[in-house]
């Protein structure tokens, strides 16, 4: 009970400088829509709290990562070996960005399905959208800082697909790889990327896609729109949120146990000479992309296969963040089912690129 | 409410305790291994790719010792001329760990008797090849070997 | 008579012009003994084109550097060529082959022209050698230089396809010494070869190609060939196996095996087949070769040989179990680089006891092996310690699951309270 009133002290002292009653007005009234698809609700919350573990973890590792060709592989292994519950906060870092990566999809697919872009939040799906690319940014980047051979032959092969493309190609390739080739340029760069500037725009994105959803509360599937009577909503306070952080408990549990029974590997010293492993290929996220290049026949009439593959992944993603706008009918309440169909192919195709990227 | 007062406040009590007590916990769990983490280690520094071989005072010329370089043996020569010199011990004839002779002024095997030149290169005996040559440099006081970068 | 005489002086005249025109032909064709030769059987062609490559070709000697002769008359008259007056001495007798190389080869002034540091005893040598004595004593089927360097293509020793390259010496020597029929009135055996073949040196020198490993020769002699005597035996193995030589010439063995006519080293060790050493050939075991000699339980040898044997067992033991403990560790994650590095130390002085047992002593090989059973016991602590934190991870493990359902746990009840009390939600 001390505590209680000791903490109502404490607000009150705030409120009157500060005005909390307003932000705690807005979240007793923040509710939630109840029905069959409530659950994808929580895939946003799961997401940003990866993202949180991500910026913790991220935190504490660049306070013995060397950003340096020479000496950035020793430094992760001293945080793995030296360093203490360092195995720790690397693996738990490395298996986060990989999660956090899964639930993103899984919450860009499901807010697409549900069509909660449509007005008026398409500017959250447009910075969503952002946040989801800055994402697939923080993972190439980080993927190279420790140095070993797969990141520095992944990194060759990323970089130069992004060489490919017709026109800024050239530009692209050596502003990533901070020269012609990638070398020690390369890594201080992706680190530069990876802990200052992607954090940056991603924290201003990120701040912009959440207030919108605050200020705009949460969307509701259009099938449900006309349910008859209409379930009642769950206050977000205390009640969502006490599942949100249940979810996020678990979450924790798996990523503690993944990291302590399935520690990420360090592998070897990347050599710039050494020729590259056989069958590399980049993490699964981009997996779908590069199993397609790689499908693609080398020459469609008188085109390149790959620029051709380059091309098509650019306007597919272009158009990603265009689907509010493109998807009128969802504003007047009728569902697209040509759409429907594209984003199950889509998806369809991203699932079985994976999968043929993994096995194969 | 349909609960019998007495039992909903203990029951609600109990289970605010349960939250309370294992949030605490969690977060218990949490920070600690954070603290842990940020107190840096003994070696405060990474080393695997270049050591500490050793102090200029403990070297006179035409000496050597051997060292830990990874989880292999390298030897630290001063020549007789004062430089310094450092290659891996591990012989390239069957792996014994090779010593420095001072008075041959060569680096020598006892295994099989193969003789060394104080470049590494190997001039009598069995070893078919040299010696893996490492750069060196002195940093102050201390003498410092790293792999020789290609 | 007349005639006769005109026919002379008219062939005499013909052949000086000939030779004459001759000369302004290619420097190849300059030779006749080369230009005629070649026109002559199979046999004779080979031997010519072989004599391309030959070394002594390439110096500028041709046929008549050694057959004599003259080599600038041209085709006309043959046996003008071959004339002994002009020191043709056609195909030596195989008796007189070592005089006739060495001719040139054993003077010191005019080997030095080609090449200063060739050696010129090689002749010399070879009277000493057990192949010059039997060809002395009248011997026609003993190798003299051309069975080993052959005769027209005979190339430097360096040269990779020179029958006596390192690498090709145990083949030659095996082309007589390997032949049951040729070495028949011989009393020696002809399964060198064969032995050596298994035997670590020659796998190393057949199979591996590395010039590293002794062939025939580097024991046995180039050109005075003769195998070591007895009590010479360690000399000429501890060439390369000095320490082991050190240690059993000061051991109680050099003597004895002296006094008992036992030859060094290839008592345990063979001659040619010598084997890969193991650790069998210690001890009191069935391999053993200290068992040759001291059967009895009772004696001082017997007991010392015994005991080495534990010692190095005992030794490798500890290494074992360091060894197995750290690739746990590694496999784990968990660094061992330093544990590796002193079990590398505690590896070498296994190697190093191998190498003490030539001493025969018991308190040398004790010593390194307290030395060495340290160093392994100081890796078992570290890969104990590795595992330790291997254990202690997943009991942290266990423990934050622990507190993580706990909390779950507990936050699912207040989901069902504030649920229930909210009324709203279903």
């Amino acid at each position: 009970m001390k505590t209680a009133i000791k903490l109502q002290k404490i607000y009150q002292w705030l409120d009157e400088r500060v005005d909390l009653k307003k932000f705690q007005d807005l979240a007793a009234h923040k509710t939630v829509p109840q029905h069959k698809h409530t659950i994808w609700y929580y895939l946003g919350g799961m997401t940003l709290f990866l993202f949180v573990v991500q910026v913790v973890t991220g935190i504490l590792l660049l306070l013995y990562y060397r950003p340096s060709a020479e000496q950035a592989f020793e430094s992760v292994q001293f945080i793995m070996t030296e360093v203490t519950f360092g195995w720790l906060v690397r693996s738990i870092h490395s298996w986060s960005a990989n999660l956090m990566i899964f639930t993103l999809f899984l919450h860009m697919f499901s807010v697409f399905f549900m069509k909660a872009y449509r007005k008026p939040r398409e500017l959250t799906w447009v910075s969503g959208v952002f946040l989801f690319f800055l994402a697939l940014g923080f993972g190439f980047s980080g993927y190279l800082l420790p140095w070993n051979q797969l990141a520095y032959s992944a990194t060759k092969v990323g970089t130069e697909i992004a060489g490919a493309v017709p026109l800024v190609g050239d530009f692209i390739l050596k502003f990533l790889r901070g020269g012609t080739e990638v070398s020690g340029a390369t890594l201080t760069r992706f680190y530069g990327f990876h802990v200052a500037v992607l954090p940056m725009i991603a924290t201003a994105v990120l701040l912009l896609h959440l207030f919108l959803v605050q200020k705009q509360g949460m969307s509701r599937p259009l099938e449900l729109k006309s349910a008859n009577p209409a379930p009642a909503d769950i206050p977000f306070f205390p009640n969502f949120f006490l599942r949100d952080v249940l979810g996020w408990t678990l979450a924790l549990g798996v990523l503690v146990a993944l990291a302590s029974i399935f520690p990420w590997e360090l592998g070897e010293k990347a050599d710039p000479l050494a020729p590259a492993p056989a069958g590399i290929k980049p993490e699964w996220y981009f997996l779908f992309m590069f199993q397609t290049l790689k499908f693609l026949p080398a020459k469609i009439l008188f085109f390149e296969g790959e620029i051709l593959g380059i091309l098509f992944f650019t306007v597919l993603f272009g158009i990603l963040i265009f689907v509010p706008f493109l998807d009128k009918k969802a504003n007047l309440g009728i569902s697209s089912r040509p759409l429907l169909v594209v984003g199950w192919c889509i998806v369809a195709f991203i699932i079985l690129m994976t999968l043929w990227g993994v096995l194969l | 409410m349909e609960e019998k007062a007495p039992k909903t406040i203990s029951r609600r009590g109990f289970i605010n305790y349960l939250v309370s007590a294992g949030g605490v916990a969690l977060w218990g769990a949490i920070i600690y291994p954070m603290l842990r983490y940020l107190i840096p280690p003994e070696v405060p520094e990474a080393t695997a790719s270049s050591v500490v071989a050793g102090n200029l005072d403990e070297l006179p010329p035409n000496s050597g010792k051997i060292f830990r370089f990874g989880d292999k043996a390298g030897i630290l020569i001063r020549t007789p001329t004062g430089e310094f010199k450092a290659f891996s011990a591990t012989c390239t004839h069957l792996s014994c760990t090779v010593q420095y002779r001072s008075d041959a002024s060569h680096i020598w095997c006892a295994c099989h008797n193969g003789h060394y030149d104080l470049n590494g290169k190997n001039i009598s005996g069995p070893p078919p090849r040299p010696l893996e040559e490492y750069s060196v440099f002195v940093k102050g006081n201390e003498i410092v070997v790293s792999k020789k970068l290609v | 008579m007349k005639l006769k005489k005109m026919n002379f002086f008219v062939g005499l005249g013909l052949i000086i012009f000939l030779t004459l025109y001759l000369n302004l032909k290619s420097v190849w064709s300059k030779d006749t003994c080369i230009e005629c030769h070649l026109l002559l059987d199979e046999k004779n062609v080979a031997i010519v084109e072989n004599f391309k490559k030959d070394i002594h070709f390439l110096r500028g000697i041709s046929c008549n550097g050694c057959h004599g002769g003259d080599a600038s008359l041209g085709m006309d008259d043959p046996f003008a060529s071959m004339d002994s007056q002009k020191g043709f001495v056609g195909t030596p007798d195989h008796f007189k082959i070592p005089a006739f190389c060495g001719k040139c080869h054993s003077d010191i002034e005019y080997m030095r022209k080609f090449n200063p540091k060739l050696r010129v005893d090689q002749h010399q040598l070879y009277k000493t050698s057990m192949h010059g004595k039997l060809l002395a004593g009248g011997d026609k089927n003993v190798a003299t230089c051309i069975s080993c360097h052959g005769s027209h293509g005979i190339l430097p020793i360096s040269d990779p396809n020179s029958p006596v390259f390192d690498l090709n010496v145990p083949k030659t020597c095996a082309k007589c010494h390997a032949d049951a029929s040729h070495m028949k009135n011989y009393k020696i055996p002809t399964d060198q070869f064969e032995k050596y073949s298994q035997s670590v040196h020659g796998m190393i020198l057949l199979k591996n190609r590395d010039r590293s490993a002794p062939a025939c020769n580097d024991c046995h002699g180039n050109h005075g060939a003769i195998p070591p005597g007895l009590g010479d035996i360690a000399s000429a193995c501890g060439e390369c196996h000095s320490s082991n030589r050190e240690l059993f010439n000061e051991s109680p063995h050099k003597q004895i095996f002296k006094e008992a006519g036992l030859p060094e080293c290839v008592t345990c060790h063979d001659h040619h087949l010598v084997a890969k050493t193991s650790d069998e050939m210690l001890g009191v075991g069935e391999k053993s070769v200290c068992m040759q000699c001291h059967t009895e339980p009772e004696s001082e040898p017997y007991k010392v040989a015994f005991q080495i044997k534990a010692n190095l067992d005992s030794l490798k033991n500890s290494i074992r179990q360091a060894q197995l403990l750290i690739e746990k560790a590694e496999k784990a994650g968990i660094d061992v680089g330093k544990a590796k590095f002193e079990l590398n130390l505690a590896k070498d002085d296994v190697i190093k006891i191998q190498s003490l047992i030539h001493s025969v002593s018991l308190a040398k090989v004790t010593e390194v092996t307290q030395e060495g059973i340290s160093k392994a016991t100081f890796v078992k602590q570290s890969g104990q310690r590795a595992l330790m934190d291997l254990k202690m991870r997943r009991i942290g493990l266990g423990g934050s699951a622990v507190i993580i359902l706990i909390l779950a746990f507990g936050l699912y009840l207040k989901i069902r309270e504030v649920d229930a009390r909210s009324k709203r939600v279903k």
